[in-house]
């Protein structure tokens, strides 16, 4: 009989009368690495917020027993205090404070009141080196990459006595590079006696190191697998409910003339004016293909589409821009948008939702022309556009008017995704579109992408993901510090080949 | 043992509804425990017809530079200027009407542009270059009450033209002279029945468009509280002069609003915009002359209110509109608007604006100096916010 450290028995935890949590069991053994997996608004996060007392004792019904003490969480800190650590899906770094400061907010090192600078340094940099990061623990969070970020999460749980981390998709964002990183440290804690559960929908890293894989589905147990019989497509079925037999939808379609094309494209840095960003960019797009950008983190590639979407990164951008052999003069975000230009934003909680605000304003905001006459809404035409779009992308939410806050991280980035939809784009630029989205939905998505190119638009995929770009674009431009490295059919090329054009060049770097 | 278990179900239900209720509809009830409690601290005194009269024309740039106030809100801005402005504005036209006897159908006009103008200095630095708005509207609060003093030389200039006077002083005609207001309490009937018209009409569309709506008890209660105020303000205006003149502005500037944040794609925007700015741009708004014009339309409300105040007082003096950018911002957060933006409704506003005003009302016929009332006002509004903070985070995690 193994030893349990957490037993969640029969959760139930309703929001405004709807079950997101019906009953659900988690059994996790002391040491093991302990993977949860489900489809978007499944109700994984809700449970590690049950678990961590972000939703206090009485909010859900069931029983929580961690290192066999029956636990009746009240908050946040109850759980940390029981060494209970969780680090959220969205990354609660403050932006302009120090990556110490960051690690010690709320648990300051301090003498008689006054903070202890000298000896905040000391212990950041220490935990830094057990996380394995390089970086003066007095810079600001915001000018570090994303994955170095999520290591400061974990520097900072590292900072309290951890028995149970918990991290939620803690990948989503990370090349594989990154994320590789990461899952080693995590082998290491779990040498160091920590229990870890880790929530991911990037199912080959779940396979790689979990020792047991609980699968949820509507907020219900489905089962839990042990070592020996984890296997992505039997994982797949718990989630879905069926099988899935291809990751990547079959794309049918003739490719025909360019539609748009971006010649000796250069820009320099916002705010370091005399910096190239850029260099010599040049590329193109024919009708019905979807092409593919790959690079590591700081190749440039958003910076790229945003440089293309109305200038809305970069100065002194250099080059000309075609669509349909006509010269674009392009200047601003409203007038990419009327010349049929849509991009998808890579960061959905900063730069892509109005988290307060619902699924209808959030959809109809980049296409407010298409409801309304003379400036006046025409509720009964959004209502219905609004609605089908929900249908179509599946979006799991109680209508059209639940707040986009409230919905599983997933379901969020399909809302992103319909915004752009709705405008009806020739031209349509996807960064990063399946961060955090199942397999299923991943598929629809997909799918979704393919409906667009069959209309014989256009599409650009820049994804941290090769098997991604590989399993979607018919032709794939390798990018690193800022210039093409290479352009290449999908059909000729393997993903060791491409990333090695994404690593290219890197000494030389841009002049 | 499932019947226990459902009706504690069903009992938690019931008590998430009342605590649902309580904090939508919380500054409704303290807007009616308020009048009740003046009616009580005052004897009954500010229900009295020549009282309410005065309420609404001493109160009424409160709602007006609130509605302004609320846009700007929305944006995640304040605009503290606007008390100077007041000033500012009565001051240039108590000079040409008073001294130069300029025509008021010539200085009415041009005071109100002279308010954009204003608004095109604020929203220009605030906008286009990024300047918080609290400093550069801290600007404008000394500035322009420095530029009042300098017009009127620290004198007071009255009276005014008796057209201008018109606008505070001015009723709906009687249709019996001497006696009672009977046109007054026609407009009122016309007034009930368009907005219980309205009512029903904006359920429907709700409904029909997916949206969620309160239970019908609710909505009847909701009608009923409105019908009965409506209905009661009348009742007891024409039992003095009848409806005042400013009332139609006041009615007019709220229908706007209401309109523009509700039924258009400007107030979609402002919504969006104060909500995530960044989002909103790569939506493809156009944010900085959204801030821009949001800023214009405060500088002539601010006008507006000018005019209305320099009417009330039939003279221009330098220390007119002092705080009354702290009046507005009470009534637009005590209405539910939340600092950070795009949150608030003109809706709310109303009530917050009522609150301030029967505030201000309510001491002052107690006899309350300037002091404890602005001490009062200075508690409520920090309890407003308090209330707000705590209440999203309530919501945030039901
Ligand atoms: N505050 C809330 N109010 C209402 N519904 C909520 C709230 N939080 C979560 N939900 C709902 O609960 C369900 C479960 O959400 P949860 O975030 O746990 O999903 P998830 O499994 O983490 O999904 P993802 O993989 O997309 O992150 C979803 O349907 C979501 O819409
Ligand atoms: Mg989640």
């Amino acid at each position: 009989m193994a030893k349990y450290i957490l037993e969640m028995d029969d959760i139930v935890k309703t929001f405004s009368g709807v079950k997101a949590l019906d009953g659900v069991d988690l059994k996790v053994e002391e040491g093991e690495i302990h993977a949860l997996v489900g489809e978007n608004g499944a109700g994984k996060s809700t449970l590690m917020n049950v678990l961590s007392g972000v939703y206090p004792h009485g909010e859900y019904t069931g029983d929580i027993v961690f290192k066999g003490e029956t636990c009746e969480f009240k908050r946040l800190s109850d759980s940390e205090k029981k060494g209970i650590v969780i680090i959220h899906q969205e990354l609660a770094l403050v932006q302009f404070l120090s990556v110490s400061e960051n690690i010690f907010l709320g648990n300051e090192q301090s003498t008689k009141g006054v903070i202890d600078w000298g000896l905040s340094n000391k212990k950041a940099k220490a935990l830094l080196d057990k996380v394995g990061l390089k970086i003066n623990p007095q810079i600001l969070v915001a000018e570090i990459s994303v994955a170095q970020q999520q290591l400061v999460e974990i520097a900072k749980a590292m900072s309290k006595e951890v028995k149970l981390l918990i991290l939620d998709e803690p990948t989503a964002a990370l090349n594989d590079n990154d994320s590789e990183n990461l899952l080693k440290l995590l082998k290491e804690f779990q040498k160091q006696g920590i229990t870890s559960i880790i929530i991911s929908h990037k199912l080959n890293e779940v396979i790689d190191i979990a020792d047991k894989v609980t699968i949820i589905r509507d907020g219900k147990t489905v089962e839990t697998l042990t070592k020996d019989n984890i296997s992505e497509d039997r994982i797949i079925k718990g989630m879905v409910g069926r099988e899935l037999t291809n990751r990547f939808p079959k794309r049918d379609v003739e490719i025909g003339e360019t539609i748009f094309e971006v010649k000796n494209w250069d820009v320099y840095d916002e705010t370091f004016r005399d910096k190239k960003k850029l260099k010599n960019i040049n590329f193109h797009i024919k009708k019905g293909e979807v092409i593919g950008i790959a690079g590591l983190m700081g190749a440039g590639r958003t910076e790229l589409a945003l440089s293309i979407f109305g200038q809305s990164f970069g100065s002194k951008i250099t080059g000309e821009m075609y669509k349909n052999g006509n010269l674009l003069k392009i200047k601003s975000i409203p007038e990419a948008i009327s010349n049929g230009i849509a991009y998808l934003s890579e960061d959905r909680k900063s730069a892509g939702l109005n988290l307060i605000q619902s699924i209808r304003e959030n959809i109809s905001i980049a296409s407010l022309d298409k409801i309304s006459k003379n400036n006046i809404i025409n509720y009964g035409k959004e209502t219905k556009i609004v609605e089908e779009f929900r249908e179509k992308l599946n979006i799991k939410s109680s209508g059209i008017s639940q707040e986009v806050s409230s919905l599983s991280g997933g379901n969020q980035q399909k809302v992103a995704i319909g915004k752009w939809l709705l405008s009806d784009p020739d031209i349509l630029f996807l960064d990063e579109p399946t961060r955090g989205v199942d397999v299923g939905a991943k598929y629809e998505i997909y799918s979704v992408i393919n409906e667009i190119a069959a209309e014989g638009k256009a599409v650009c995929v820049i994804s941290s993901e090769l098997p991604e770009i590989l399993g979607m674009c018919d032709r794939i431009y390798a990018m690193s510090e800022g210039i093409f490295t290479g352009e290449v059919k999908n059909e000729n090329v393997t993903q060791e080949e491409l990333m090695e054009l994404m690593t290219m060049n890197i000494k030389e770097g841009v002049s | 043992m499932q019947m226990t278990k459902n009706q504690t179900k069903n009992k938690r239900i019931a008590s998430d509804m009342l605590k649902n209720i309580l904090s939508k509809y919380s500054m409704v009830f303290i807007f009616i425990a308020l009048l009740l409690l003046f009616q009580y601290l005052t004897g009954g005194i500010i229900f009295r017809p020549l009282n309410v009269t005065n309420l609404i024309l001493q109160n009424a740039y409160v709602l007006v530079l609130a509605l302004g106030m609320l846009l700007v809100v929305l944006l995640g801005n304040v605009d503290l200027s606007v008390g100077s402005v007041v000033a500012f504005v009565g001051a240039v036209a108590g000079k040409l009407m008073v001294d130069m006897n300029w025509n008021p159908y010539i200085v009415i006009p041009l005071a109100l542009i002279i308010g954009g103008i204003i608004g095109i200095w604020n929203g220009y630095w605030i906008a286009y270059l990024g300047i918080p708005s609290f400093v550069v509207t801290l600007g404008g609060l000394l500035m322009f009450r420095g530029l009042t003093q300098i017009i009127l030389g620290g004198k007071t200039l009255a009276p005014f033209p008796e057209e201008f006077q018109f606008i505070s002083s001015g009723y709906f005609p009687s249709l019996n002279p001497g006696g009672f207001h009977l046109l007054s309490v026609i407009l009122g009937a016309v007034i009930t029945i368009i907005t219980i018209f309205m009512l029903i009409s904006s359920r429907k569309t709700k409904e029909k468009n997916l949206y969620e709506v309160e239970s019908m008890g609710m909505f009847i209660t909701k009608m009923i509280l409105t019908i009965a105020l409506i209905m009661g303000v009348t009742w007891v205006l024409a039992q003095y002069r009848g409806y005042p003149f400013v009332l139609v502005i006041l009615a007019f500037l709220t229908m706007i609003f209401s309109f523009v944040t509700k039924k258009t794609t400007i107030g979609r925007r402002i919504y969006a915009t104060g909500g995530n700015r960044k989002a909103a741009q790569l939506s493809g708004v156009n944010t900085k002359s959204l801030e821009f014009w949001i800023f214009v339309n405060m500088g002539v409300m601010s006008a507006l209110a000018g005019l209305v105040l320099a009417s009330r007082l039939n003279a221009s003096t330098p220390q007119a509109g002092e705080g009354f950018e702290l009046d507005a911002l009470a009534a637009v957060y005590i209405g539910g608007a939340s600092t950070s933006g795009g949150i608030g409704t003109v809706l709310g506003t109303i009530i917050g604006a009522l609150i301030m005003g029967l505030l201000n009302n309510g001491m002052s016929i107690m006899g309350v100096g300037v002091d404890w009332q602005s001490a009062i006002k200075g508690l409520i509004l920090i309890f407003a916010v308090v209330f707000d903070v705590w209440n999203r985070k309530r919501k945030l995690k039901a």
